[in-house]
């Protein structure tokens, strides 16, 4: 229907001439109507995700209004957790959240970025690389419960053994410093994929140029490659950090569960996402209900501040 | 490629419709519960069986006791499931008498990790909250010695182990505690979740199974069922007439063979019963007094109360090859009396009692 | 002087070769051993049965999970169906008004997203679709599972999209091509590989996923289609039965993890087959 616009061969008689171009004039304003609609649509959707994620944050706060009327902002900071006093305090679950989630994804970045340049740069194709990227996208789909229970079945007894070979006090095997290890192995997939995407998307005249001037494969690679997808790499990592932060089931498993602050990363401690699923079947009170809730709009609002500090962190390395 | 594409969607468009249709044709009861976790895999036998012989399907869902009366009071469940009766506050959230039926009991049960001791331990309830609140922290303590004479106890620390998650177990166990001692009631109470003051968490039962069996010198609390299951050593608990009783099937319906209230809300822990396990509780089916209520018809109702009676009688017999304790006499004449007092629009609700 | 130099810049990227290889197949060490976990533990279940069948009682011989089967595959597919549109035209929208207030705030609320815990997408849809509807319905648990896709989608779109030369569209527009026909016919082709992987990886994130599906899907131990109903999916059936103290419950909960990874497996290959022939190469 919409063809490209073409010189019309000589005609004869000129009604036709004004009819046709008419009938063009026509389509062009159809066309740039139906453009117009569908840049529309485009804006909308963009519009519709920021709704959503705000419709999210309301119900949160509508949620969490009684606890917050109880508590106020003594929630935050408070050390206690403790459902039968009515008495909530979130702050160890806040410090157990970032540092098993930070603890992951330092311990999580080599391996993606290894994998993402293994699979875009030296085997983009064939059956092996095939048979890899099959296998990263596989560690997503293992549910976080197996995860939990392979963890705590294998992974606990070798912390265990590791801490008593290193001198920790009190040698338990679960702790934040296991749950971050199987958090890193959770979040491997998201900046590996996109990663990946990226680096095989680099343009073969750029890094052919840079060839051509000498460069080893090494070298093509960190200032090329690395820098180009420097943005899409950030991306994936945001992505990787988020699952970190929101992830439940495998982490409950293995962190001890405990509301003490935790000392060092070998002590059990607790996450506010696994503290929300604990307890959140069981709730008996309207009270402890929003209490939990809020501490779910705590955990949102702390993935805003993480969000928007990243960004900025990433927007000077990018831009400078 | 137009024509592989355009059969692709129709071959999908097919799919789709004829999954929508799976489920058409004439609208037939089918009840919808959920609650306790502790219950589902008796329910799961119950309600399979009352399928297989009066062809009514039963959905139950374990999302936990409280999940289970939240949606009840919601009103998207026809019944709940509880290890806790409701509380004050459920209750007047509810809008509605709300009843509790008593299907089958519980029990929890003490399992510790000490190779060395051969013989079952014996713990009494004050030994029992000094070691959770903490105080009693080595195995050669005087206080459990003097209970287990002539058993030789090792110099090793004590290693708590309780749920990180909220469940009926913690309650079940807790409010034990409240009961026997002064100190646990003031300084922790009672609930689904609490202030541990000592030890690990795991989550579920096998969470607290692991933290046991891998870490030597720990104790820690987890149903019967699953300590039967998995061959756990047990802890024999001295109950009010001071004996110490072995936790089985036996002991639980024993301790629930007392007075029990019109409305059934009683706590077992602690029983008075001479030969009862003292760290039992009934669990409970709840549901609504008056069945009119929104959109619920009066199949619906007849069917739940059948289907409730048959819970009580004949679906009793299959609790035991489960590892769940019998309904004592006294409880199921109770239920009957519950029942009966089930209304539908004011009259009561019939159903056969075959 | 020259030459050993140039040995020495030759000899640190043949180590960042092996030191890239090292790392990224230590990765698939995790995944091996509990894959094999799951399939000593699992194996012995699976045949015929387990696939058609609907799960029975503890100490009853046989059973299986195809309602959990039947239940994950119309779920997933109504989440995809309402995700992947919405979330490639978001990724559109990102690239084409990269510089836009609206864009930024798009950007954070995406990433946002995907820090939500699953538990508390699935509380926000239970008071969205099920508390005002007074009923559980497999229709609120793929909203929920669409909404968990959003931003793998979205990001890996945008990011995909912006890698792409601007010669690309620029050349269409002056062909006089409308914006749709651009998108539709030009940059989504080219982009295809970037876009499909994260596709992929959405729909492997939620195939695990139980926490959203405990109070909008609420599981369902018989078979149905219906999506304004109550509906089982294969992590409900796992963790329910992983977390019980039976024996044989435990080995259904890992033949239906092993079933899950497989069938995650096939489709992966399954969408590769289909989508060679669609795919543009630069």
């Amino acid at each position: 229907m919409d063809t490209p616009y073409t010189i019309p061969a000589p005609v004869q008689s000129p009604a036709p001439i004004a009819a046709r171009a008419a009938a063009r004039i026509r389509r062009s304003f159809r066309q740039i109507r139906t453009e117009n609609v569908f840049k529309n649509v485009l804006v909308i959707t963009g519009l519709l995700l920021v709704i959503l994620v705000l419709g999210i944050l309301l119900t949160l706060i509508v949620q969490s209004l009684p606890s917050i009327r109880l508590l106020g902002l003594r929630f935050l900071w408070g050390k206690t957790w403790n459902p039968v006093k009515d008495v909530y305090g979130a702050f160890p679950f806040l410090v157990g959240t970032l540092l098993s989630s930070f603890l992951a994804l330092a311990i999580s970045i080599p391996f993606s970025i290894s994998i993402a340049i293994f699979l875009g740069e030296y085997h983009p194709r064939g059956w092996f690389s095939n048979l890899l990227k099959n296998a990263v996208e596989l560690i997503a789909a293992v549910p976080s419960v197996i995860y939990g229970f392979w963890a705590l079945a294998v992974l606990v007894p070798m912390v265990r053994s590791f801490e008593k070979s290193i001198g920790v006090q009190q040698p338990l095997g679960v702790g934040i410093f296991s749950s971050s290890l199987i958090l890193a192995v959770m979040i491997i997939p998201y900046a590996a994929s996109l990663g990946r995407s990226m680096i095989q998307m680099v343009p073969s005249p750029l890094k052919e140029a840079a060839y051509g001037l000498g460069a080893t494969r090494w070298e093509v690679i960190r200032s090329v490659v690395l820098p180009y997808t420097r943005s899409g790499l950030f991306a994936g990592i945001l992505l990787s950090l988020g699952r970190a932060l929101g992830e439940t089931m495998a982490v409950t498993m293995v962190i001890g569960n405990t509301s003490i602050l935790p000392k060092n990363i070998f002590a059990p401690g607790n996450t506010m996402a696994s503290v929300i699923a604990n307890e959140f079947t069981e709730a008996d009170k309207t009270v402890y209900l929003s209490a939990l809730i809020e501490l779910g709009l705590a955990l949102f609002l702390v993935t805003v501040v993480i969000n928007i500090a990243g960004k900025k962190i990433i927007d000077r390395f990018t831009h400078e | 490629m137009r024509t592989i594409k355009g059969s692709l969607h129709a071959a999908l468009l097919l799919a789709v419709l004829s999954l929508v249709s799976c489920n058409t044709g004439p609208e037939t009861v089918s009840l919808i519960g959920a609650g306790s976790s502790f219950d589902n895999p008796l329910f799961s036998k119950m309600f399979y069986e009352y399928y297989r012989s009066r062809g009514l399907k039963v959905n139950y869902q374990s999302i936990g006791s409280g999940g289970g009366i939240s949606q009840l009071i919601n009103r998207t469940i026809d019944f709940g499931a509880s290890d806790v009766p409701m509380n004050a506050e459920q209750d007047s959230l509810s809008g509605a008498a709300v009843l509790h039926l008593p299907v089958t009991a519980s029990a929890v049960v003490l399992s510790y990790n000490l190779p060395e001791v051969t013989e079952p331990l014996r713990l009494t309830s004050e030994v029992l909250a000094g070691m959770f609140l903490g105080r009693i922290t080595r195995w050669d303590d005087t206080g459990i010695a003097a209970c287990n004479p002539g058993i030789h106890l090792p110099a090793v620390p004590v290693v708590i182990a309780h749920r990180s998650d909220g469940s009926g177990t913690s309650n079940i166990f807790t409010t034990y505690l409240a009961r026997v001692s002064e100190p646990w009631k003031t300084i922790v109470g009672r609930g689904s979740s609490v202030n541990w003051p000592a030890g690990l968490g795991g989550k579920g039962n096998e969470g607290v199974a692991g933290l046991i069996r891998q870490t030597h010198g720990a104790i820690g609390y987890i149903e019967l069922a699953f300590a039967m299951q998995n061959k756990m050593a047990c802890a024999k608990i001295r109950n009010r007439a001071g004996h110490f009783i072995t936790p089985d099937i036996a002991s639980i319906t024993a301790a629930a063979n007392i007075p029990i209230p019109a409305d059934s809300k009683i706590s077992l822990a602690d029983t008075q019963a001479a030969d009862g396990y003292p760290i039992a509780a009934f669990s409970w089916v709840l549901f609504y007094k008056e069945q009119h209520y929104q959109h619920h018809s009066a199949e619906r109702a007849a069917a739940m109360v059948k289907l409730l009676s048959w819970m009580i009688h004949e679906g009793q017999r299959y609790s035991g090859a489960l590892y769940y304790a019998d309904l004592s006499p006294a409880a199921v004449s109770t239920g009957d009396a519950i029942l009966r007092s089930v209304t539908y629009d004011g009259q009561p609700v019939s159903f056969n009692q075959k | 002087m020259q030459k050993n130099h140039v040995k020495y810049r030759i000899g640190k990227s043949r180590a960042f070769q092996i030191l890239t290889t090292v790392l990224a197949f230590s990765c698939v060490i995790p995944l091996v051993a509990i894959l094999l976990y799951i399939i000593r533990a699992g194996i012995s279940r699976i045949n015929w049965q387990f696939l058609i069948h609907i799960p029975k009682p503890v100490g009853e011989v046989g059973g299986g999970i195809a309602n959990a089967l039947l239940g994950s595959v119309i779920m997933i597919g109504m989440a995809s169906v309402i995700a992947i549109p919405l979330g490639i035209m978001g990724g559109v929208f990102l690239n084409e008004y990269k510089k836009t207030r609206l864009a930024y705030w798009c950007r954070l609320s995406v990433d946002i997203l995907q820090g939500v815990p699953s538990i508390v997408i699935g509380i926000i849809a239970y008071f969205w679709l099920v508390k005002p509807l007074g009923g559980f319905s497999a229709f609120s648990g793929s909203v929920a599972l669409a909404i968990m896709m959003l931003p793998i989608i979205v990001r890996s779109t945008e990011e995909t999209l912006k890698m792409l030369p601007d010669s690309l569209k620029e050349a269409a527009f002056a062909l006089g091509m409308p914006f749709h026909r651009v998108l539709l016919k030009v940059i989504l082709p080219v982009g295809f590989s970037g876009i499909l992987s994260g596709v992929m990886l959405s729909v492997a994130r939620i195939t695990g996923e139980t926490a959203p599906l405990l109070f909008t899907a609420f599981g369902n131990p018989y078979i149905s289609g219906d999506p304004t109903k109550p509906m089982q999916s294969l992590p409900l059936l796992i963790f329910n039965y992983a977390t019980s103290p039976y024996k044989d419950w435990h080995d259904l909960a890992w033949g239906a993890s092993l079933v899950l990874l497989l069938w995650v497996l096939f489709l992966n290959i399954f969408t590769k087959l289909i989508t060679q022939k669609w795919k543009v190469q630069l």
